[in-house]
């Protein structure tokens, strides 16, 4: 992706995202119980799917690395490891907040929650891990079926809510309860939110992904300095 | 706390717009240092060569 294709998508999710907050605080009333602080749900699921989206990508990339040896694949990987990563600690950070008010306390152990925070733990030993392998096409392979099998943890996060009783509120959205619990004009702020932070996570992507390429050539010609 | 929950919503968005551009942030910083790194490199590299 060119420069000016990155810029235009910027500048798009920055506009995207004003006109979003705007809608948010200008359009949208308080919420009967919660009163303005349930607005940090806009924020909160959005980060919860971008984060989830990040690590599908992650996990497919490296499983097509590790097929063709590619290392682009790699490199794709990593950057949207990364960049889900920001996500997760905005998604726990603004969950946190919500909980203070809302349920009185700033975290618990219960299953959901426990699970988000493994999965972030479990991505950031992903992104540690490269920095402890020199071997390019080793680093590629372990840490490629890490992120692989890691993403059975963002599907437990996902499910949790199913699958045990928790403090964690149940499901919300339409598409999980077939409508009637969430406001139209809400969950359509949560969805718009969400486009907008997917196209700024494009952007985010693709300039960790030339970063990564970057640091891979210099790896290279130190390579090459070295065994003149 | 007031009756509305305003405050913490505030820090809410406060904590999401903060962590996203603390991560912009040392994104741009590396990448800035990789291409220092990069440059400097291939100075080395071509002054070997020559």
């Amino acid at each position: 992706m060119n420069d000016k294709v990155l810029l235009a998508l910027g500048v798009a999710s920055a506009l995207y995202l004003v006109r979003n907050l705007y809608t948010m605080f200008m359009v949208l009333p308080d919420e009967a119980a919660q009163g303005a602080i349930y607005r940090i749900m806009f924020f909160h699921i959005p980060s919860w799917f971008t984060c989830f989206a990040c690590f599908l990508a992650s996990g497919v990339a490296s499983a097509f690395a590790i097929w063709k040896k590619n290392f682009k694949g790699d490199s794709f990987a990593v950057a949207a490891t990364e960049v889900g990563l920001a996500f997760t600690f905005i998604g726990l950070a603004t969950g946190m907040i919500w909980a203070k008010i809302i349920w009185g306390i700033w975290w618990t152990w219960d299953a959901r929650l426990t699970w988000a925070f493994i999965t972030a733990l479990t991505y950031a030993g992903y992104l540690m891990m490269r920095n402890m392998i020199d071997d390019p096409s080793e680093r590629m392979r372990v840490t490629g079926v890490l992120s692989i099998f890691s993403f059975t943890s963002v599907v437990i996060t996902y499910k949790a809510i199913d699958w045990w009783r928790t403090q964690h509120p149940g499901a919300i959205l339409s598409f999980r309860t077939g409508g009637g619990n969430t406001d139209p004009a809400m969950e359509s702020m949560i969805y718009q939110n969400w486009y907008a932070l997917m196209l700024l996570t494009v952007v985010l992507v693709m300039l960790r992904f030339r970063q990564e390429e970057t640091r891979r050539e210099i790896e290279g010609m130190r390579r090459l300095a070295f065994t003149r | 706390m007031d009756q509305r929950n305003f405050t913490y919503m505030f820090y809410g968005f406060a904590a999401a717009w903060l962590i996203l551009a603390l991560y912009v942030v040392s994104l741009v910083s590396r990448g800035r240092k990789l291409s220092e790194q990069l440059e400097t490199l291939k100075r080395t590299l071509s002054q070997e060569k020559s």
